[in-house]
């Protein structure tokens, strides 16, 4: 007994000191976001701000855009999401209870835009982008990701599941097919389409190269490629860095604390399918 | 059934048709638009040569694919690529399985453990790459002044060409890790309760019954875990473009980045598909490798 106590303790520090060296990059980012300018230029920093000083976060936001950074992330990742929701939910309520010519190829072929990697598409798509003019838009950073393979997949599997007698009752009633997938399979599939959301949103959110290809002017960048700017910047002191850093992170933590079972279930569906 | 029926099923039955491809139109347009026609021109692009706006101004059959197999340079970038995913891909899932077969018990406050290794997802490569560049620093940067502590003295890690891949690694990992900790985390919680009750009566200790019992167990996760990381690490860009720009001295030059350099920055988007045609024939051999060997020794049950 007293030997498995300490080997409880012992568990309980070795995991104390991991989770400290796992966490210690974002405990540095916030505390010198909120630490004075004097502050940080010591060597060695100190390892708590002597108090919360707020002022980076304001002067941040005066030296760069984050705000506009923020706000063109928003719109884009938002715009995903709800697209990708749309999209997916209507492929996948034909592939779970319509019947239709060549469906098991269609959904081979939707299968199969998952072996397509990236590296092999983005030259291609940023020419037609550049050829239909949509630089520096909106289209041109949501219109390529309105569909995805991995909603259709997930949402699929979750509509397979519902009971069957659902579908059958409302047949006899005389319910068609388009008034079945608004009023009974939409809001019973909420937690599947909250997980693709979450899940979706948190991709796009935190999506680096191809904003980074198709976005020249400042004012239509997205906050992944504004903060990366502000290694550049010379001048910068780090409380500003990251005070910029800690803003762009917010939405990111707020996200998970809200809707951390959402991921991980989206995460682990992949897992399972994969 | 009368020829009325059947002509009214027939209808019913066509009208489903049409409102099943209704359906599927509009992730079909995209899909085709994005996706299926890009893969083809790239087969395409990667024969020609272009000029900078990417209209093609010669046809040049396999040159491409010649000059980058005579050249010395793609294959530096890709033993390169090679390396990072070595570096990055056993080691990410090792630490996290420790991780998770540490923290997979019902004791107080495994939550908060298990909250604060998963943490990592959020971190875009964006923000994590200008936090570790600050950390990285070579004079003011605190990784150097906690490796004071053990006698280690400074190393200017993204500057030195021994270190910056190990540097990019290691950026690499931790932001993985929440992923791959979570997957893993998730697969040891379906290994019944009971095995472990009964291998603790047959007297296996803790180790042996992790490594024999819940390791094949976990087998199909862990293969999972590998074949998901292997293709990540083989695409990373955004922690070299912002780290390191493929310097010093070419050492953190993988194959993502090179394709990103010719393609948009110097506008040769004929070699960089050539290029990108290679990593795909690469990544796609390997997967259908991983698949034929390891499998087979993937316990499912």
């Amino acid at each position: 007994m007293m030997l498995r106590r300490l080997n409880y303790t012992v568990l309980y520090i070795v995991l104390a000191l991991l989770a400290l060296m796992v966490l210690y990059p974002i405990i540095f980012t916030v505390f010198s976001a909120f630490m004075t300018e004097k502050e940080v230029s010591v060597f060695p920093p100190p390892l708590f701000p002597h108090h919360l000083y707020w002022g980076n976060f304001a002067k941040a936001v005066q030296t760069i855009p984050i705000l506009r950074f923020l706000l063109n992330s928003l719109i884009v990742s938002a715009a995903i999401m709800a697209c990708q929701a749309v999209t997916s939910a209507m492929a996948a309520y034909a592939f779970s209870f319509l019947q239709f010519k060549l469906k098991n190829a269609m959904f081979l072929l939707y299968l199969s835009t998952m072996m397509i990697p990236w590296e092999v598409t983005v030259i291609p798509n940023y020419l037609t982008i550049k050829s239909l003019g949509w630089m520096d838009s909106y289209q041109g950073l949501i219109v390529p990701f309105m569909a995805g393979a991995f909603g259709v997949f997930l949402l699929r599997q979750f509509f397979l599941q519902l009971p069957h007698e659902l579908f059958d009752a409302a047949k006899i009633d005389g319910c068609g097919h388009l008034r079945t997938f608004f009023s009974i399979v939409l809001p019973l599939a909420r937690p599947a389409l909250s997980t693709l959301c979450v899940y979706v949103f948190l991709n796009h959110w935190n999506s680096y190269l191809w904003p980074l290809l198709i976005t020249n002017k400042p004012t239509m960048r997205t906050v992944q490629i504004g903060v990366a700017m502000l290694q550049h910047e010379e001048v910068m002191a780090w409380n500003l860095i990251l005070a910029g850093v800690s803003l762009v992170l917010l939405p990111s933590f707020l996200l998970l604390a809200l809707g951390v079972k959402q991921l991980i279930q989206g995460i682990t569906a992949g897992a399972v399918k994969g | 059934m009368s020829a009325q029926t059947q002509a009214a099923s027939r209808k019913a039955q066509w009208k489903e048709g049409a409102l099943g491809y209704l359906f599927l139109a509009p992730s079909l347009l995209v899909f085709i638009c994005f996706l299926f026609y890009p893969m083809l021109r790239s087969i395409y692009l990667s024969m020609t040569l272009t000029d900078p706006r990417g209209r093609v101004a010669d046809f040049v059959g396999l040159d491409n694919f010649k000059d980058l197999f005579s050249s010395g340079q793609f294959f530096t970038n890709l033993k390169v690529t090679l390396l990072f995913v070595l570096l990055t891909v056993p080691t990410t899932i090792i630490w996290s399985l420790v991780l998770a077969a540490l923290t997979h018990n019902k004791l107080r406050g495994m939550k908060a453990f298990q909250f604060v290794f998963s943490l990592p997802i959020v971190i875009s490569v964006g923000t994590g790459s200008i936090i570790w560049s600050l950390l990285f620093h070579p004079t003011a940067g605190m990784l150097n002044y906690f490796i004071g502590f053990i006698g280690i003295s400074p190393i200017s890690w993204l500057a030195d060409p021994n270190w910056a891949l190990v540097s990019v690694s290691l950026m690499t990992v931790w932001m993985n890790m929440g992923f791959v900790y979570i997957v893993l985390l998730s697969g040891l919680q379906g290994v019944p309760d009971d095995l472990y009750e009964s291998a603790k009566i047959d007297g296996s200790g803790p180790v042996r019954t992790f490594l024999q019992i819940v390791l094949p167990l976990l087998s199909p996760t862990l293969f999972f875990v590998l074949i998901v990381s292997v293709i990540g690490a083989f695409q990373a860009f955004g922690q070299i473009h912002i780290l390191t720009k493929g310097g010093p001295m070419d050492t953190t030059n993988v194959v993502v980045y090179s394709i990103y350099q010719d393609a948009f920055i110097n506008f040769r988007f004929g070699i960089g598909s050539a290029q990108a045609l290679v990593l795909f024939a690469i990544i796609l051999a390997l997967t259908v490798f991983q698949f034929k060997v390891l499998e087979k020794k993937v316990h499912y049950q």
